[in-house]
């Protein structure tokens, strides 16, 4: 973004010139990739009169022309956002997400919106009523999820920064899988106003970015107190930058928590985070054992909760108001049934089945008000944790990413993808996922950084000093430039 | 003094109510939509009150403040902490699919109102009350075979106070009703409107032997009048002795008042009974209260139906009885404490002398211009202003009690100022020097002996000149003006 910027101001290209440059690169290789679910139309008209205006005022921020890729569950005004499911068939939003307003009002170009689980809802894109993404690195595996899109557009070059959702790892897991950052920040830090909520009280906005400097500026740009949003909360955002620029590795306490590195861990995985370890230890860095003995209910706990907030989030999707209608004609109560049936996906009804019963009478207190009580437990874990170490290390994914159809039907195992990425959203702590090199397959492989509450500077001051070393790379792209034009 | 409990073919009746109170707030619960009754359909709406996907729900401080306030002035507990929860059900006219309102834990707790029935005075205890907000609405009627929804109440604030089981007859309920709708009015939390539904009530009612075990319990809903709370309560009594006394068992369940036919039909039962599956709203952090503004409401406090009508007992001479018709009518109090203020200051009312006409004046032909014509006929041409001189003539003995009554009507018809028609229908005063010093000079004339006293120094006679004087005119000089003619044409009595 800094180089963007210094081009930008030295004249060395202009901002349409370079929109032109990543939607030609996206109608190039997203018949191939899929990561987009629409291109925005407007995109160069605004990247002119940005030009125009840069012409007789100057650019002020490094957002100024910057191109950027959008989930589709991230509303702009005037635009369908589809959450890449049938049931916001024809929708289109009444208003923009505030942190979409907060980057297009620094002058950010957006370049179209990416492909999603539908709702959110999934750990490779497999879900999305469209069709899946590809990953960048090999197009017979999964992108991961839920934001694949965005993370496999930043990997691919189709944008230099994108943003996704998380809720349970869905900016981390798909940000290992493809090879690039993925911060989801503090919970109460970004405005979720504008995001389609799936666990509301898990949800936050986050960006894919190649470098961690990108990802600071992007964060800063969307944090702080949205009087749309009440549990965003008042933190100066500049807090962050204060923290990145504050950060030395030497002396910085890392937290291992070594019972995470046990079975079910891919060997490579390990090895690649072991490297990870050494080198940081040479800067300085100083390890500590933890210990988060919770952490194990992350996933029991995470599927409870969130399903029981997906289920009470959806109800508003009815047919009644605006998206999907079913044609066949009947009584109230078929219209919903017909209209939810045929609107929603598999992965989406199993989510609703599963938090409806979770919420029932007579089973909530087994159900919801215990994984309530495991939760406390999990943030006390964490909060006991960051009393002796300054932040935790953990991989992101227990494996490389995987092929299609290898774990649709087995949504256990899909579920178990985030294993490491949960326990972060359930204490409401920021974390991100960064580039640790390729495996043998040369698939990226992700460390996972998780800090105390407010600490997304200094993750991502950590993370600039490992992804300097590791940067995976760009990936072969030529393979992709054949079926061009598949863009929605 | 113990007061008895009313029985009901040997049984007693156990009652508890559900209000629901819509706020005077000028913008909606969780938007910013305004709050309004009567709007074309769906143009109070905006993207959160119709559940658009991505929006959130910021809640209304002056909701709470209300909240509060009502609380307060009915001796409720504040909770520090409460909490907005979600309850689910599908319906057309509930946008979310979901109702955000308090479950676990309420804004408010405790607090009671003193009720009065002719057996006597009871407490009545109020279990709870809750902020949540209000759904749109279904609307059948037009084109056949169709239903339509205008969401403008969708998300308008409402509180719900939830009675103990305490009440024991219909008469019982409608006189809680009445005073907690009062209360609202007074202090400003809710117009209490039952027509626009701003003040809605559901009946939870069951019989037992005196004393003895509590019965099954019913639901009645839909219940939107006074008149039909009591006519519900009457036909749902007979019906479950009628059940009971026939060795039956009364099912719990939620049943519906129907006012054509004055009956309660079953709507549901327990078994049907929904699942509302309440959880926390994970977009509305805990409800903590704002302490100053607990204190501001507190200190802010307006005088209470039950203080106001206990001072004008006291300080007014008014009876109970009708201290409370005044109260329970709170535009009506004003408008006599109005009049009353003004009265004093007219000489031949002050003392209190005009004080008994007055109240009487007011429940009488006030009260029933009230209930003919609404609260306008308390303002404009018939304002309290324009009454009492109505009141002082018919003190000073210029016009007669009735006739008083007649012109005031006659105002009240036509939105004319009772002194125009005074003076319009030959009631007026005379006024005109001329013709007074006439009425003085022949006075005087057929009356030589009584001039001679007074000159002579009885200066008490002086009342009696302005007397015949009055009589000559038939009441329609004006004393003051008749006064000053005397006093000039009879000199100082040396």
């Amino acid at each position: 973004m800094a180089e963007f910027a210094a081009g930008r101001d030295e004249e060395r290209f202009t901002i349409e010139e370079v929109t032109r440059y990543f939607l030609e690169r996206a109608r190039e290789i997203d018949g191939t990739l899929h990561a987009c679910l629409s291109l925005n139309d407007n995109a160069i008209n605004r990247a002119r009169q940005l030009d125009n205006r840069r012409r007789r005022e100057g650019a002020l921020s490094p957002f100024y022309g910057f191109p950027v890729m959008i989930k589709d569950n991230l509303e702009i005004k005037g635009s369908p956002t589809t959450c890449a499911s049938r049931i916001l068939e024809g929708y289109r939003s009444l208003r923009t997400a505030t942190a979409v307003r907060r980057l297009l009002s620094l002058g950010a170009v957006v370049l179209g919106k990416t492909n999603l689980d539908e709702f959110a809802m999934g750990s490779s894109t497999e879900n999305s009523a469209f069709g899946p993404t590809k990953n960048p690195w090999d197009l017979r595996r999964v992108p991961g999820g839920s934001s694949g899109g965005s993370a496999a557009a930043v990997a691919a070059g189709i944008a230099p920064l994108a943003l996704g959702s998380d809720t349970g790892g869905s900016i981390r897991q798909p940000a290992a899988f493809c090879g690039v950052i993925g911060v989801k920040p503090t919970y109460g830090r970004i405005s979720r106003s504008g995001l389609v909520a799936f666990a509301s009280s898990l949800d936050q906005i986050g960006p894919f970015a190649t470098g961690a400097e990108d990802a600071l500026e992007c964060l800063v740009a969307m944090a702080g107190r949205d009087p749309l949003d009440m549990t965003t909360v008042a933190r100066d955002p500049e807090e962050m930058r204060r923290e990145f620029d504050q950060t030395t590795l030497s002396g910085l306490r890392l937290g291992i928590p070594e019972a995470l590195f046990g079975d079910g861990l891919d060997p490579e995985i390990r090895e690649r985070i072991g490297e990870v370890r050494q080198r940081l230890g040479s800067s300085g860095v100083r390890e500590e054992r933890v210990e988060l003995p919770h952490a194990a209910s992350g996933i029991n706990v995470y599927y409870v909760l969130a399903t029981s907030e997906a289920a009470s989030n959806l109800c508003r999707f009815d047919g009644v108001r605006y998206g999907h209608r079913t044609a066949k004609t009947g009584a109230l109560r078929e219209m919903y049934e017909e209209t939810r049936d045929e609107g929603f996906g598999l992965e989406v009804k199993r989510r609703i089945l599963l938090g409806t019963f979770a919420l029932s009478a007579g089973y909530q207190e087994a159900f919801y008000k215990k994984a309530r009580k495991v939760q406390a437990m999990i943030r006390r874990d964490f909060l006991e944790a960051f009393t002796r170490c300054d932040l935790l290390m953990t991989p992101t994914s227990p494996t490389p990413p995987f092929a299609f159809g290898e774990k649709t039907g087995d949504p256990l195992s899909m579920y178990l993808s985030d294993i490491y990425t949960i326990t972060a959203n359930l204490a409401g702590l920021p974390a991100l996922s960064v580039p640790a090199g390729r495996d043998k397959n040369g698939l990226p492989v992700g460390v996972h950084l998780i800090g105390p509450p407010w600490s997304e500077g200094r993750l991502l001051k950590v993370a600039g000093e490992i992804s300097r070393h590791y940067d995976p790379g760009l990936p072969p792209l030529h393979a992709m430039s054949a079926g061009a034009g598949g863009v929605r | 003094m113990k007061v008895g409990i009313p029985l009901f073919r040997g049984w007693e009746v156990v009652v508890g109510l559900e209000v629901h109170t819509q706020l005077l707030t000028r913008t909606k619960m969780f938007c910013r939509c305004e709050n309004r009754f009567g709007a074309l359909p769906n143009t109070l709406v905006c993207p959160v009150c119709l559940a658009h996907p991505g929006t959130l729900p910021v809640l209304n401080s002056e909701a709470v403040r209300l909240g509060l306030r009502a609380g307060l002035a009915a001796g409720c507990t504040v909770n520090p902490v409460s909490v907005f929860e979600r309850k689910h059900y599908f319906y057309p006219d509930l946008p979310k699919g979901y109702q955000i309102s308090q479950y676990s834990h309420p804004l408010l707790s405790g607090g009671s109102l003193r009720v009065r029935t002719p057996e006597g005075e009871r407490t009545i205890r109020i279990h709870r009350m809750h902020l949540e907000e209000d759904a749109g609405k279904n609307l059948h009627a037009g084109i056949p075979d169709k239903s339509h929804v205008d969401l403008n109440r969708a998300g308008v604030p409402l509180l719900e106070i939830v009675s103990e089981p305490d009440i024991r007859s219909p008469d019982e309920a409608v006189d809680y009703l009445k005073r907690l709708r009062q209360l609202l009015r007074a202090t400003r939390v809710s117009d209490g409107n039952m027509e626009e539904g701003s003040f809605r009530c559901d009946i939870n009612l069951s019989v037992r032997r005196p004393g003895g075990e509590f019965g099954t319990r019913v639901e009645i809903k839909n219940v939107n009048s006074f008149r039909f709370v009591h006519k519900a309560m009457l036909f749902e009594i007979d019906r479950q002795i009628d059940a009971v006394e026939a060795g039956e068992r009364i099912r719990q369940e939620t049943r519906l008042f129907d006012p054509s036919s004055g009956r309660t039909k079953p709507m549901r039962s327990k078994e049907e009974a929904l699942d509302y599956r309440y959880f926390p709203d994970p977009d509305l952090p805990p409800l903590v209260v704002d302490q100053a503004m607990v204190e501001e409401e507190r200190r802010a406090m307006p005088e209470l139906p039950e203080h106001r009508a206990a001072r004008l007992v006291a300080s007014a001479g008014l009876t109970v009885a009708d201290s409370e018709t005044l109260v329970g009518e709170e535009a009506l109090a004003d408008y006599f404490e109005e009049g009353l203020a003004l009265l004093e200051a007219v000489p031949q009312a002050a003392g209190g002398k005009g004080r008994e006409r007055w109240i009487s004046f007011i429940l009488s032909e006030v009260l029933r211009e009230l209930n003919r014509r609404g609260e306008a006929v308390l303002s404009g041409e018939t304002s309290a202003t324009r009454t009492v001189p109505l009141i002082a003539r018919v003190c000073s003995g210029e016009l007669s009690f009735s006739q008083a009554k007649e012109v005031y009507q006659t105002a009240a018809e036509e939105g004319t100022d009772p002194l125009v028609i005074v003076s319009r229908s030959g009631l007026a005063q005379i006024s005109g020097d001329g013709e007074l010093l006439a009425l003085v000079e022949a006075v005087l004339a057929e009356n030589p002996a009584e001039v001679e006293a007074y000159r002579g120094g009885k200066d008490r006679l002086f009342a009696f000149f302005v007397g015949g004087v009055m009589k000559k005119s038939r009441g329609k000089a004006n004393p003051e003006k008749v006064g000053e003619i005397l006093r000039e044409k009879l000199g100082s009595p040396s």
